[in-house]
């Protein structure tokens, strides 16, 4: 168990939250121009990195709103978080 | 040569005070070069080795395993096997390896414990009964055995269980697979390893994969912590690392990596003579031999290599733990582990070819791979032997990705993933 800095709420404990996976997969402009690959790559493929990962996570019991986390997922430790939206810091 | 284990082997070795047993596999150095080799040295890695070597005649092999054999998730996981599984392809693929443990001790001379106890699926709602009845017609059109019981035969299969109807998830029937179990899963990598060993296959330890070697679209060889190793095929067999060494080669997989917590308690006399799982709740129960109440939690939300999971996750298992079998109010708990678990957005693995020629991955098992360890391994094994699956394991493959052509057992398998 992790406590997580809500960008809006401040620190509060993990069991407040919800993962939602890798950050900054953009949703295709045309998706009726999209091939099969293409389509796997967006809804399927993930870096899964041991590491250092950009990922979304929600304050589901809280305010409910979306933000950004950067976490090494060697050994969970948060390194930033920041607001949706905002750039990803540099590494 | 190898020597066989009986029980004139045991009187012998008694006499010698059992300080003269044979080793069960040696510690060789790596070769240059090798016909193929197994990254990741766990049930299902040793199995594939084992049926390369005996099946297909793939001798100059190696396992190369990051630190000891069976030290990932295969000594982690709670033993359960079984094969009740909704879809074709999976009944195809997990009775597969049903049948194989059924013999799986005699076959390897090496005692892997199994034993058909019975697994019990545990329905908490009406949409439960809905599915579990559903689940237990597919699996008899597929021949395998499951009965559906009403909530009294329930109670009469597992007394110790609460069936009153006013608790937070009141049992309103269940599942039972006869043929379903337990095995001994230390058991099961050293048997297979000793056997793959006795036909010559190289097993390495303590020997890291750094890098995989391509000549444009093929295999040439793995970067190892003992240094390259040559070889043209490679079957990776990394679970929870599989993304890792997919991304060394180049290669993306559609798995997410989480951990997946399992604990035991303190040893206690026979109290629970089957496997009772229930699924809404993520709280599996079995009892080993030795006395320990063996308790599945479910898997975090979040990616994760810690091999340790969120308390919160612990708690809620043994919330309904406790509730479903109040007799364990006051077990003390000795042990609590976390292993990290691949999981397909469609919650099947993948055996499989790659668009890299010469490298396979065996992987995305998610939180129920070892009940697959030997049937995994004679699929994969025939799929590197041939560079084409077996037909059990042809829907496994990593195209359905992009076909759309899943195998979606999200649910479908007894179990909330």
């Amino acid at each position: 168990m992790f406590l997580i800095n809500c960008p809006y709420c401040g620190e509060r404990d993990q069991q407040e939250f919800k993962a939602g996976g890798e950050a900054h997969i953009e949703r295709p402009k045309q998706p009726t121009e999209l091939s099969d690959d293409e389509w796997a790559e967006y809804l399927f493929m993930r870096k899964n990195i041991k590491g250092i990962q950009f990922e979304r996570w929600n304050h589901a019991h809280g305010c409910r709103k979306w933000f950004n986390m950067v976490r090494d997922t060697s050994n969970d430790e948060i390194k930033a978080i920041y607001k949706m939206g905002e750039k990803p810091p540099a590494q | 040569m190898r020597n066989k284990y009986s029980v004139f082997s045991l009187i012998k070795n008694a006499l010698s005070y059992h300080e003269n047993w044979q080793r069960a596999w040696k510690d060789p150095a790596p070769k240059k070069e090798y016909d193929a080799v197994i990254v990741g040295g766990g049930g299902h890695g040793l199995a594939t080795a084992y049926y390369l070597a005996k099946k297909h005649n793939m001798n100059n092999i190696a396992v190369v395993e990051k630190g000891w054999i069976g030290g990932g998730n295969t000594g982690r996981n709670t033993t359960i096997i079984r094969s009740n599984y909704l879809w074709d392809a999976s009944a195809g693929l997990y009775d597969h390896a049903l049948k194989i443990w059924e013999g799986l001790s005699q076959e390897l001379n090496y005692n892997v414990m199994f034993s058909q106890r019975g697994v019990m699926n545990l329905a908490h709602n009406l949409q439960d009964v809905r599915d579990l009845k559903r689940r237990t017609h597919a699996n008899r059109l597929n021949g395998i055995d499951a009965v559906y019981l009403s909530t009294e035969e329930v109670k009469k299969f597992c007394p110790i269980i609460n069936t009153s109807p006013d608790i937070r998830y009141p049992v309103l029937g269940g599942t039972l697979q006869r043929r379903a179990g337990t095995a001994r899963h230390d058991a099961v990598a050293w048997g297979y390893a000793r056997g793959a060993d006795a036909m010559g296959v190289d097993i390495i330890q303590n020997c890291e994969v750094k890098g995989i070697k391509r000549n444009g679209d093929s295999v040439e060889g793995i970067e190892t912590t003992k240094g390259f190793i040559k070889t043209k095929k490679v079957g990776v067999v990394a679970a929870g690392h599989s993304s890792v060494i997919a991304n060394m080669a180049g290669l993306k997989l559609p798995l997410e990596s989480k951990p997946l917590q399992a604990l035991v308690s303190e040893p206690v006399k026979p109290i629970i003579d089957t496997v009772v799982m229930s699924n809404a709740v993520h709280a599996y129960v079995s009892q080993s031999d030795k006395g320990e109440l063996v308790i599945g939690a479910g898997t975090d939300d979040y990616v994760s290599y810690t091999q340790k999971g969120s308390h919160q996750i612990v708690e809620g298992t043994l919330n309904a733990i406790l509730e479903l079998y109040p007799i364990f109010s006051r077990m003390r708990m000795l042990r609590q582990w976390g292993g990290i678990v691949d999981i397909c957005p469609d919650a099947s693995p993948i055996l499989s070819k790659t668009s890299i020629k010469g490298l396979y991955f065996n992987c995305g098992w998610g939180t129920g791979g070892f009940k697959a360890t030997p049937g995994s391994g004679d699929l994969f094994a025939h799929t590197i032997a041939n560079d084409e699956p077996h037909k059990l394991n042809a829907a496994f493959n990593l195209n359905r990705f992009v076909s759309g052509d899943l195998v979606d057992e999200h649910g479908a398998a007894a179990v909330a993933h």
